[in-house]
């Protein structure tokens, strides 16, 4: 072949800025797997790192994202989607990538402090202005003529959440799992659409105008309210409800081939920083810092929270009893 | 090989080898992919990932909403074939053009705008929410959006079959005295008869694997509205990939025995109808 003296030159000169580029500031690209309703936070979170490291390392960073039902992300990563960083809903979904893909270790969750959750949030109902149904708490909702929206536990992180909320409710109220699982039973009879993930259902809630109320993350509650104003939706929150702890992790396998080991470290690390902190307590997510924890408390109501390791010992097993198949949720099924 | 048994078409073992060769590659190898996935499965295992009444009931609501679909297509793809082919009418290029749009469009498409349009709230769905007819997130909805999808299998498979129809027939028929529906039943339409099924085997196939626009308005409910496919990737995303395998399996099974019935009833056909 030939090549012409000016064509020469000119790829001459590019592979000369190229190593002039890269001598003077690296540029990183992490890819951070999540789930549903954490669009707007790492949208806004990822431009502060990116800022934080370039003046830290003079490197540039670019954080890329994927959201969608944190069990199906979950599978995704498993699968080869190569994740520098899952922040998933629940850690049951990051144990599942530990298990099948052996790319973090089983202990992953000891690794950042609060068991790996930086910040925290929980269930609570949005329902359409003026409560129309007069939905105050859990009792309500079950309701004949009550249409609930929720997500499917099977495949959404947050409906889990909403799915166990709503089972020791019940079990604190009438006393008995049997009664728990009735009442859980009532429930779904309520729901007329099972969207795959989070902001499936809320579109549907939203978008399509279906449902009386919608069992939301708070976060993602108090964002369609941002979103669409406070002239069509309200918050209410039940008098119990389950805290949420989405963890992060780091994806050590993927980091380490990508090289991105320490820049995924520091990532996950910064959403502990006072930054970090502020900006997951400006995205309606409750931040673990007591700084912070104390800055937002007004915009969260009081709400008697219990967690899942005192409720249902633990992830592992409330996920065998309740969502595996043949569990209590493909038992309520095929008894309605 | 001696000279006699040559073909005369020139080429023959090298292009045999490629079509074996591609076909082992993209279709065999996969499908077998899916069954050795189930091999590792005990035979219980295999039963309970397949017979559950979760799934049966799955398998019901596909099979119904694809065959009725297909059916529908049937019936209203002959009338659009026939009117595309016979009677020119300003416009004809564009009705043409506008039955190659569920071909094109990305299924996902067609299932956001079908839901829009068909929800409580949507155009056609506020329409018919005073008289208590919910379309989007019922059967109903599986049912529209898989005659959408399934509509130009059936159109373009009869359409070049109507053009090939000599009018000599029709006009010896009527001059020997049939009357118009003696002329449509009698002639034209057993010569139509294989087309039409395979148009209906294609179209039924494809309402079968459509995952894409069902999921948006089908409202996914178990025992209800819960398409095999979506159970298929609702298992996968359990971590369950032998038990979604398994269900493969069986719709792969059914999908064969499917296309081998219609395959019969053509064969049948040609015999007894051929003019």
């Amino acid at each position: 072949m030939n090549f012409s003296p000016l064509s020469r030159l000119a790829a001459a000169t590019l592979a000369a800025l190229a190593l002039a580029g890269s001598a003077a500031a690296k540029s990183v690209e992490l890819l951070n797997v999540s789930y549903d309703p954490t669009r707007e936070l790492y949208v806004e979170f990822n431009t502060a790192f990116a800022a934080h490291w370039k003046a830290k390392t003079g490197d540039d960073v670019i954080v890329k994202q994927s959201h969608g039902g944190s069990g199906k992300q979950a599978r995704s990563v498993i699968d080869g989607l190569r994740a520098d960083v899952v922040t998933l809903a629940l850690a049951g979904d990051i144990d599942a990538i530990a298990k099948n893909s052996e790319a973090l270790p089983a202990d992953w969750q000891t690794r950042l402090p609060h068991n790996s959750a930086p910040y925290t949030s929980t269930i609570v109902f949005l329902v359409r202005k003026g409560n129309p149904k007069g939905i105050k708490d859990w009792d309500d909702i079950v309701k004949p003529g009550v249409s609930i929206i929720t997500p499917n536990p099977k495949t959404s992180g947050g409906a889990r959440w909403n799915y166990l909320a709503a089972w020791e409710f019940a079990k604190r109220k009438f006393g008995s799992d049997d009664a728990a699982k009735a009442f859980v039973a009532k429930l779904f009879k309520n729901v007329p659409v099972l969207d795959s993930g989070a902001r499936g259902a809320t579109t549907t809630f939203v978008q399509r105008g279906i449902g009386d109320v919608f069992l939301s993350w708070e976060n993602e509650a108090f964002l369609a309210v941002k979103e669409f104003g406070s002239d069509q939706f309200e918050i209410v929150v039940p008098s119990l409800s389950i805290l949420a702890e989405p963890p992060v992790a780091v994806v050590d396998k993927v980091a380490k081939r990508k090289g991105t080991t320490e820049v995924a470290k520091a990532y996950l690390e910064y959403l502990y920083s006072d930054e970090g902190q502020d900006i997951a307590g400006k995205n309606f997510y409750r931040p673990i810092d007591p700084k912070f924890a104390a800055k937002y408390a007004a915009q969260f109501t009081k709400v008697e929270l219990f967690t899942i390791d005192q409720a249902f010992g633990g992830w592992a097993k409330a996920q065998k009893e309740h969502f595996d198949d043949g569990g209590t949720f493909d038992q309520i099924y095929l008894k309605n | 090989m001696s000279r006699s048994h040559r073909s005369v078409i020139p080429g023959f073992g090298l292009s045999l080898g490629l079509t074996l060769t591609y076909l082992s590659l993209i279709v065999l190898l996969p499908l077998s992919a899916a069954f050795i996935r189930t091999l590792g499965m005990s035979w219980d295992d295999f039963w309970t990932a397949v017979a559950s009444p979760r799934v049966v009931a799955s398998y019901r609501i596909s099979f119904l909403a694809s065959f009725a679909a297909a059916s529908v297509n049937c019936l209203f793809g002959l009338i659009v074939a026939w009117v595309l082919v016979r009677y020119p009418f300003p416009g004809r290029r564009i009705v043409d053009a506008l039955v190659d749009l569920p071909f094109a469009l990305p299924t996902a498409v067609a299932g956001i705008a079908l839901t829009a349009l068909y929800a409580p709230n949507g155009w056609i769905g506020a329409l018919l929410a005073p008289y208590g007819v919910k379309i989007a997130f019922t059967e109903i909805g599986i049912f529209v959006a898989l005659t959408f999808i399934g509509l130009p299998f059936v159109v373009r498979t009869l359409q070049p079959i109507i053009e090939e129809l000599e009018p000599e027939f029709e006009e010896a028929s009527a001059s020997l005295g049939a009357t118009r529906w003696q002329t449509l039943r009698r002639v034209i339409f057993p010569q139509l008869v294989p087309a039409l099924l395979t148009g209906f085997a294609m179209a039924f196939a494809r309402a079968l694997g459509e995952y894409g626009s069902v999921v948006f308005i089908s409202g996914n409910m178990p025992m209800r509205t819960e398409i095999t496919p979506l159970l298929i990737i609702t298992k996968l995303e359990q971590y369950d990939y032998a038990g979604a395998t398994a269900i493969a399996v069986v719709m792969l099974g059914a999908s064969f025995l499917m296309l081998l019935v219609i395959n019969l009833l053509q064969k049948w056909s040609r015999r007894h109808h051929t003019v």
